[in-house]
């Protein structure tokens, strides 16, 4: 490392002091930072909420909640985990920290907006914390806000529907920004085919955002509306549909899922390439399959609405759909697993994490067809099997994927190594943990146990003790994970500019980029993103 | 400190993806009025007629031109002559304001005959017409919302106008201001149509 010890880069670096230099910062790193703080905390958050909803299942009968509490609990358990967590996390964290190094820029197209989104996003998570503990009470009705018990609950729905909104906004803002960005601002050399695959899918994923979130801020507003007027659009007794409802929630909600996990996939993409040391296989095949699952994910949202009331010909149609977007999901799987194939892998904490995806992933996804299918989802509709299978894509994908990109590209933007040793562990506790408690439930559901009840029936308690014991170990894994990374980030050995021997444009910028990511000279391409001919890590 | 960064080209582009998302925000509303009409036809007509259509072609004539005015506010600027950017911006800002008082006194016409979402004199009238007065009130009242703020945009750009920070060679943001008028004034040339003019 050329840089004397003392460099900071992007921490020091900034045209205002102290935190007002934070706050204020229109640098893209900076804002990925802040998010990336927001959204751990919130993470940890919800996921202490969700070991107390493992607690109370521990036994039948009520353990440490009762109902109403319970179902506030999982409520906001799953608004954190869904609007705080997982739809900003790799996007607006990442996407924002990468976004503009990967295609040679300096920062992305509308500074101002991205902190404006950034601001939008606080404001909601900080109207959703009001609405938990004001008002009627912290909100009962699911993430998913289903009329009609939605506009007849006493608790804090107006606030908490409010706060959502606020951070769809947000969430529209990074789309715009990135889908201009990655139009406008690819330096020279930068062609479409030579992006990285992280930015392919930051693409697909921004036109989702675009395209779908909307449809969630016009249906949150006409909740509140209905709960303000009481008019009764979605009440059949006065004209209205909840049908209807269920449909332009899905029509946003399910495309939402690849927001979810379409960064994920890009996290992937790259960690694999690196520690297999081989050019990404199909590397045209996994730019369109993200497109690919990005269209056909938007047209599948019924899919959630088999035992809603819909005709048998549109539950076939939707049924039709739903098993099409296996076709992009498989094709990346096979051409992960076909970069692995006679490569010389590195089991690397991220590569370990990257791995652990693809299994998740492919198990999540099988149950999604199993769901898919109309005759089986009537029996697995609102059981601990739907619970298990959004767990094992969302948690067991796009959690892992983020777990993912924080040990691969923590490093970079912190100058700071973790130790690996610790972080293997972690991995391990994390992964053994998690298959059982969601696979668990994948059981418990298949059996019949019924989702969002605090209670059960006698005969679900051994499994049930098998999840509840499952999520300890999965909990003391995210502990040690997260202590190491902080560890590893505040007085880990120091790394230099590529410690992993990677060849996207980040790797050949300082650890931690300085503001501005390139000095005077704009950077210029000459070849694909991963050719590994001369390639190697540095030390550290 | 940092490069100062221009991107004309850009910023439209923003604009027309921030515009595409307001189209599928109002898009909820006329996916719910399809569905509605479609189940209550002779309902809605009934209720359209309730409308008045003095105050509905009106506030389209005044919208249209208030359309007018600002897209020549933009030839204006392209040509350098600030005078007239700026009280073409002004009829504009003063149209949408004659949009609002209109849409006030309809409004309170229409709300002092009880006829409001929720109302018990509405309940009384049917499904179809509660479900068409329902969407009445919510969509044009989200309209209304993009008229006030597409007038204070405009407001905003015509104080920056003034100062000297719009010029003929870096217009981009009253063109994309602009942009959005035209979009505030497309969604009503869909919303007219749809509640004043249905008939049999």
């Amino acid at each position: 490392m050329s840089e004397s010890t003392t460099y900071t880069g992007f921490w020091q670096e900034s045209p205002r002091p102290g935190i007002l230099g934070w706050l204020l910062s229109t640098d893209h790193k900076r804002i990925g930072i802040m998010y990336l703080t927001c959204i751990i905390s919130l993470f940890i958050v919800g996921a202490i909420l969700g070991l107390a909803i493992r607690l109370e299942l521990i036994a039948p009968g009520e353990t440490i909640m009762g109902a109403q509490t319970y179902n506030a609990t999982f409520t906001v358990h799953g608004i954190i985990m869904i609007f705080m967590f997982l739809i900003p996390s790799i996007p607006a964290a990442f996407g924002n920290l990468l976004l503009p190094i990967q295609i040679g820029a300096r920062d992305v197209s509308f500074p101002k907006l991205n902190l404006l989104s950034w601001y939008c996003y606080i404001v909601g998570a900080i109207l959703a914390i009001i609405a938990i503990f004001s008002g009627g009470g912290a909100p009962d009705t699911g993430w998913t806000f289903y009329v009609p018990f939605s506009t007849q609950t006493t608790t804090n729905v107006n606030l908490a529907a409010f706060a959502a909104f606020m951070l769809g906004f947000s969430s529209i803002l990074t789309g715009i920004n990135f889908v201009t960005t990655i139009h406008r601002l690819r330096c020279e050399g930068m062609t479409w085919g030579r992006l990285p695959l992280f930015v392919w899918t930051l693409y697909a994923t921004a036109w989702i955002q675009v395209l779908a979130t909307p449809m969630i801020g016009i249906t949150l507003v006409l909740v509140i509306l209905e709960r303000v007027f009481g008019a009764g659009l979605f009440d059949a007794a006065r004209g209205g549909d909840p049908i209807l409802f269920q449909h332009l929630f899905w029509i946003y909600s399910h495309p939402a899922v690849y927001i979810m996990i379409l960064p994920g996939m890009g996290v992937i993409s790259e960690i694999i390439p690196t520690f297999a040391r081989k050019p990404l296989f199909g590397y045209w095949a996994m730019a369109f399959s993200s497109l690919g699952i990005a269209f056909a994910g938007s047209l599948v949202w019924a899919h959630h609405m088999y035992a809603s009331g819909m005709s048998d010909f549109a539950v076939l149609i939707f049924s039709f759909l739903t098993f099409i977007v296996a076709i992009p999901s498989a094709i990346k799987v096979f051409n992960w697993i076909s970069t692995l194939y006679k490569g010389s892998i590195e089991m690397a904490p991220p590569m370990l994490y990257a791995l652990a995806f693809i299994f998740n992933f492919a198990i999540g996804g099988l149950g999604g067809l199993a769901l898919g299918a109309a005759a089986s989802d009537i029996h697995l509709h609102d059981t601990y099997f739907v619970v298990g299978h959004f767990h094992y894509v969302m948690f067991g994908g796009g959690g892992f994927a983020l777990f993912a990109a924080m040990h691969y590209w923590l490093p970079k933007f912190t100058g700071r190594m973790y130790n690996h040793k610790v972080a293997v562990i972690g991995w391990a506790l994390l992964f053994v943990g998690f298959n059982v408690t969601y696979m668990t439930m994948q059981a418990v559901g298949v059996a019949g146990m019924p989702r969002r009840y605090y209670d059960y029936l006698p005969e679900f308690t051994t499994l049930n003790q098998v999840a509840t014991a499952g999520s300890w170990v999965m909990g003391l894994g995210l502990l040690i994970m997260f202590v190491n990374l902080w560890r590893g980030m505040c007085s880990g050995r120091r790394v230099g500019k590529n410690p992993w021997g990677a060849t996207t444009l980040e790797w050949e910028v300082p650890s931690p980029p300085p503001l501005e990511n390139f000095g005077e000279e704009d950077p210029v391409v000459t070849k694909g993103p991963y050719n590994f001919k001369g390639v190697v890590a540095d030390e550290y | 400190m940092s490069i100062e960064h221009r991107d004309d080209t850009g910023a439209r582009f923003g604009m027309w993806l921030f515009l595409y998302t307001e189209v599928i925000l109002f898009s909820g509303l006329f996916i719910l009025y399809a569905m509605a009409l479609a189940k209550y036809p002779a309902e809605f007509s009934d209720a359209s007629h309730k409308l008045n259509i003095y105050f509905g072609s009106i506030n389209t004539l005044v919208l249209l031109t208030s359309s007018l005015t600002i897209a020549l506010a933009v030839s204006a600027i392209q040509m350098g002559r600030i005078k007239q950017t700026l009280i073409l911006c002004w009829i504009t800002i003063a149209l949408a304001l004659v949009f609002l008082i209109n849409k006030y006194f309809e409004w309170s016409a229409e709300i002092s005959h009880g006829i409001y979402p929720g109302s018990e004199q509405l309940a009384e009238m049917g499904p179809g017409i509660t479900t068409f007065f329902n969407l009445y009130y919510f969509t044009a009242g989200l309209h209304g919302l993009h008229v006030f703020i597409g007038g204070t945009l405009i407001g905003v750009v015509a104080v920056m106008t003034a100062k000297g920070k719009v010029t003929s060679d870096r217009y981009t943001l009253l063109e994309n201001s602009a942009l959005y008028w035209h979009l505030v004034d497309l969604v009503w040339i869909f919303l007219f149509p749809l509640y004043y003019l249905l008939y049999h």
